[in-house]
């Protein structure tokens, strides 16, 4: 036995292996954050490489995701009892106008899967909500997703809104018509074309 | 089979730069070539232009029927934005698109209202993308329905069912196929159109994707689609697909296909 087998089993999509190597991990006496990064993170951190490298496939990310999350719902009560905190806290959601979710469930499932806890406010989000449930859920990053020309601008609104309140948030953006240039323009902390990059990006600002 | 030609997208690298720079010449010879392919209508978009949409479009829609005698396909979701176009626009335009999201319906029901322009009706309301057949079927009621009481003919209404990517759910390639069928079945007069990209994301070898896509949509009735009619494999098995499917009498597209040398199998 070995966290690698917890691992492995990720890796090769195989959910329901998942639970048992993770409980037979713990009662070999490995630490909860050893099987937790080691295993499930780790592998999900694999997964996204292989993906931006164009190994795997969106499919594949969500089978993995799958695989992961069902032994990391043996590791939450322990995690609980532990008192162990998140890698941090991102409100997600699409912007204002735009019902496009692919992208944006793609992030936030990648998010989660390494670690954060994600509040996913949905489609047709309005830069009021996004600074509510910020504060609410004490986030320190907010990633928003456009797919529209015509809702981009609504990106440029809540960064500002979050500027004018002088709020302790990082901000995030991302879709297929945004650009690095254009979430600069708007004063963005950060943009990633896909949904490991935006991982790596978030560890980035949650660190900074 | 009605093709609508979709390479004239400002989303693409060389159609930005040659609007930026007002390049009429290059945007007439995407025109051409996709007009030559068998594009029976030429997509114009202008959409990451923000704030010189209308004007773009405008002049895009002059500039490409300088170069083509085809009518044009105004993709925007800008009342204003279409209309500029309109101004200028020659024979019976398509507008791209109108859908059940109630400020864009509103918006654009008045424009379309009494007249002959085609429309593509894109099955999306107000609660989000549709992810089953039957939700499909549920906005494409309300959304034909709503453009009748305008004043819309059902043969120039185009609904366009919402492809998704079956990388992210395995069925939605099957769920967008039997909504096809179904409103085909329903609707009487009505055309169904797609774009076809969509189908693929998050999947290599997508061009595969598409055009099998491409050929179960026509044999489920989609009578109408916005491609790159530069891909000769992809029309190619529309055609070929259009008659095996019944809808092409005695062959014979298929047949004045083949004398004018379009079909290598």
């Amino acid at each position: 036995m070995a966290v690698q087998d917890v691992f492995q089993a990720v890796v090769d999509f195989e959910d329901e292996k998942v639970p048992g190597l993770v409980r037979a991990e713990l009662d070999g006496g490995s630490p909860v954050e050893t099987v937790l990064n080691e295993g499930l993170i780790a592998a999900m951190d694999f997964v996204g490489k292989k993906f931006s490298e164009g190994e795997m496939f969106v499919p594949e990310m969500l089978m993995a995701a799958q695989a992961m999350k069902a032994g990391l719902e043996v590791l939450r009560p322990l995690l609980a009892q532990a008192e162990a905190q998140p890698k941090g806290t991102v409100v997600i959601g699409t912007v204002q106008g735009d019902l496009h979710d692919i992208g944006k469930n793609l992030v936030a499932m990648m998010l989660e899967g390494a670690g954060f806890r994600v509040v996913d406010l949905g489609v047709d989000v309005a830069p009021s909500r996004f600074l509510q449930v910020a504060q609410e859920s004490g986030a320190q990053i907010v990633c928003m997703s456009a797919l529209l020309t015509t809702t981009m601008p609504r990106m440029g609104e809540t960064v500002s809104a979050i500027r004018e309140q002088g709020l302790p948030l990082k901000t995030m953006v991302g879709g297929a018509p945004v650009t690095e240039e254009f979430a600069h323009r708007i004063g963005a902390d950060g943009y990633s074309d896909d949904a490991p990059g935006a991982v790596e990006l978030a560890r980035r600002l949650v660190a900074a | 089979m009605i093709v609508v030609g979709e390479l004239i997208n400002a989303s693409r690298k060389q159609i930005a730069a040659a609007i930026e720079a007002r390049d009429a010449a290059a945007i007439a010879r995407v025109a051409r070539e996709q007009r030559e392919a068998g594009a029976e209508y030429i997509d114009v978009n202008a959409g990451t232009f923000v704030g010189q949409e209308a004007e773009l479009l405008r002049w895009l829609v002059a500039t490409v029927q300088e170069a083509v005698d085809a009518p044009c396909c105004i993709d925007s979701p800008d009342p204003r934005a279409i209309e500029a176009a309109l101004e200028v626009h020659r024979g019976t335009a398509m507008i791209n698109s109108i859908s059940w999201e109630r400020s864009r319906f509103d918006a654009l029901a008045p424009l379309l209202a009494g007249t002959d322009l085609k429309v593509v009706a894109l099955c999306m309301g107000d609660e989000g993308m549709p992810e089953t057949a039957d939700q499909r079927l549920g906005i494409a009621d309300r959304l034909v329905d709503g453009l009748l009481r305008n004043n819309v003919s059902a043969e120039n209404v185009y609904v366009d069912p919402l492809v998704q990517p079956i990388s992210t759910r395995s069925e939605f390639g099957a769920e967008f196929l039997r909504a096809v069928g179904e409103i085909m079945g329903r609707f009487d007069g009505v055309h169904t159109i797609c774009g076809l990209s969509n189908v693929s994301y998050g999947l290599p070898e997508r061009k595969l994707l598409n055009q099998t896509f491409a050929v179960m949509a026509v044999a489920h009735g989609l009578d109408a689609v916005i491609v790159n009619p530069l891909d000769t494999r992809l029309m190619t098995q529309l055609v070929a697909a259009e008659a095996l499917a019944g809808r092409d009498p005695f062959c014979m597209n298929y047949l004045k296909a083949y004398r004018a040398g379009r079909l290598e199998a």
